[in-house]
């Protein structure tokens, strides 16, 4: 099946990654410690702009970018540096973002998503590097607001921006798209998802006969979607009554799910980029080699491993791989019990359990998982009896053994379910009576009195087995 | 030569408010100044490599570790006005 894309969808996406894991900011030594902090108490004259202050490049930062640029599959430039992008707004007093501009350290790469009709290439136009912006706080609403409180906290914090063709045709692929990038960034430890304004996004939006539109504010995955499916059915609903779509940057309102025209009179040579001249050029190119053997296994190289490795399914390896805790948590289960078992209970119970609470595999241990899929191969509790001792330790704390025994989830012997049956039938004459008659429902009614009679520490399967089997005679 | 509109652009581009009169005088002046780099143009580059930085000098960096930061009190000296920590700026849309 190929996916027609009939309205000529075209999305190309810019997302700004924080290196939130980084020691220091970009051009200067100021911590990036600061989300829990007083506002502008992790700045320096380099962030404030003042007169005199001397930038000077974080080396790590430059190695996360080509990090990233490798997982990407780009390639890394000969030579980079840094510009000026002069505008001017409060959020960085400098009157310019020092970014970079003709020269990106890394560029043509591609991403592999699983698109609308299958396997699906995203080209990566480039990556740069560049500082973010302070944090502007308007007090009260924007129409009536009487002032705008600013904080230079993350001003200067070291940002990759990542930029890709408009390969994306969908609102979905473009989730499918910033999902797979999340995953390939958590692989390479470059940075803290979870942070606030972690990762941020503007989307270039078009439809067949219109041009295109930026929308900016984009803060979440989910937003990306929603802000991109809004922005597609305004410029098809505007061509449809013969309006015209124009080249325009435009605001999403996360609240009314909206986008709103921001009429910005700058151009992009209104930005009068120019190299920056208080930082030198770079040579970096040659560091290549040594980045690359530090790089770790990615999510795609991951999956096939898995697969071959534990005899896993395809299903099970892309769930365990899509958050790379979970695969490392996997792989410790697999260590210990039966790879195949542990995928499904991994993959399916526990992942899904964590999803429903919206908790990570962190909040679970591999010990206590192993113990519970031991107790259901030791045949000492039931399958649904260990999917109850999951769900009690994420809600209430306790180990395995604690759970079984407090529930009293312990399976009962053969003997005692066998003398449940023979109860069950002797009281039951007239659901027996229905049974041999042919009414096949009565049996259900059956098993679930052995099922009570049991507490529901019984095997459903086993208990059926035996009634059928008492039955025959 | 500069026009008067794009002394007034910009100005905006500035955030400086420029009057009718100044506009005028500037664009003058401008455009005597960008005719005199002009005559850089005259110089003959083929062959010549893009002088991308002043100094003859690449790859400088620091190391990723911590520097102590200014005093919130330090940083808010220069400002006309502040609350609670920030910098308060008049209304921006």
């Amino acid at each position: 099946m190929v996916y027609e894309n009939p309205d000529g969808v075209m999305v190309g996406l810019e997302v700004h990654v924080q290196l939130n894991n980084l020691n220091t900011k970009m051009f200067c030594g100021c911590s990036t410690q600061y989300h829990d902090a007083e506002p502008n108490t992790h700045v320096c004259p380099v962030c404030m702009g003042l007169p005199g202050a001397l930038p000077v490049i974080n080396k790590r930062a430059v190695e996360s970018a080509i990090k990233i640029g490798m997982a990407l599959n780009c390639e890394v430039v000969e030579q980079t540096q840094f510009h000026r992008k002069n505008y001017y707004y409060p959020d960085l007093p400098k009157g310019f973002q020092t970014t970079q501009y003709d020269f990106p350290i890394v560029g043509n790469g591609k991403v592999v998503i699983e698109g609308e009709d299958g396997e699906h290439v995203v080209r990566i136009t480039r990556a740069h590097m560049e500082e973010d912006p302070g944090k502007l706080i308007h007090m009260g609403s924007i129409e009536k607001s009487k002032g705008t409180l600013i904080d230079y906290n993350r001003s200067g914090m070291a940002l990759i921006e990542i930029v890709s063709e408009p390969d994306m045709r969908s609102p979905k692929e473009a989730r499918r798209y910033l999902d797979k990038l999340r995953n390939i960034l958590d692989y390479l430890d470059v940075f803290n998802g979870d942070l606030e304004g972690s990762m941020r996004v503007d989307a270039n939006v078009s439809v067949m006969g219109g041009q295109r539109a930026e929308v900016k504010n984009i803060s979440s995955h989910k937003g990306a979607e929603r802000a991109i499916l809004y922005e597609i059915m305004r410029q098809k609903n505007l061509l449809r009554r013969g309006g015209e779509v124009v080249m325009e940057t435009r605001h999403f309102d996360e609240a009314r799910g909206v986008t709103i025209s921001m009429r910005t009179k700058e151009g992009e040579h209104d930005y009068r980029y120019f190299p920056e001249p208080d930082l030198v050029p770079m040579r970096v190119s040659d560091w290549a080699p040594a980045i690359r053997e530090e790089l770790p296994e990615l999510p795609d190289a991951k999956r096939a491993r898995l697969i071959s490795e534990y005899d896993i399914t395809e299903m099970h390896a892309k769930a365990l791989t899509s958050d790379i805790r979970v695969a490392d948590f996997y792989e410790v289960v697999a260590a210990a019990i039966d790879p195949r078992v542990a995928g499904t209970w991994v993959a399916d119970v526990l992942k899904g359990e964590l999803n429903y609470r919206d908790l990570s595999v962190d909040s679970f241990t591999t010990d206590d998982i192993i113990e519970i899929i031991k107790l259901v191969g030791e045949d000492k509790v039931t399958e649904q009896s260990a999917v109850d001792v999951i769900r009690t330790i994420l809600d209430n704390g306790g180990t395995p053994m604690e759970v079984v025994t407090e529930k009293g989830l312990l399976k009962v012997k053969g003997d005692v379910v066998t003398e449940a049956v023979s109860e069950t039938i002797a009281e039951n004459e007239a659901a027996v009576q229905d049974y041999l008659g042919g009414a096949e429902k009565s049996l259900n009614f059956l098993v679930g009195q052995v099922m009570k009679k049991t507490k529901g520490r019984a095997d459903a399967r086993q208990a059926r087995e035996l009634l059928v089997e008492a039955l025959k005679d | 030569m500069i026009t008067k509109d794009e002394v007034e652009h910009v100005g905006w581009l500035a955030r400086i408010e420029i009057d009718d009169a100044e506009a005028e005088d500037y664009a003058v002046k401008l455009s005597s100044v960008l005719d005199y780099f002009g005559q850089l143009d005259e110089v003959d580059t083929d062959g010549v490599e893009p002088t991308y930085h002043v100094a003859d000098i690449m790859n400088v960096f620091r190391e990723d570790v911590v520097t102590p930061s200014l005093d919130q009190k330090d940083v808010l000296t220069n400002t006309a006005e502040e609350k609670d920590g920030y910098i308060k700026a008049p209304r921006i849309i």
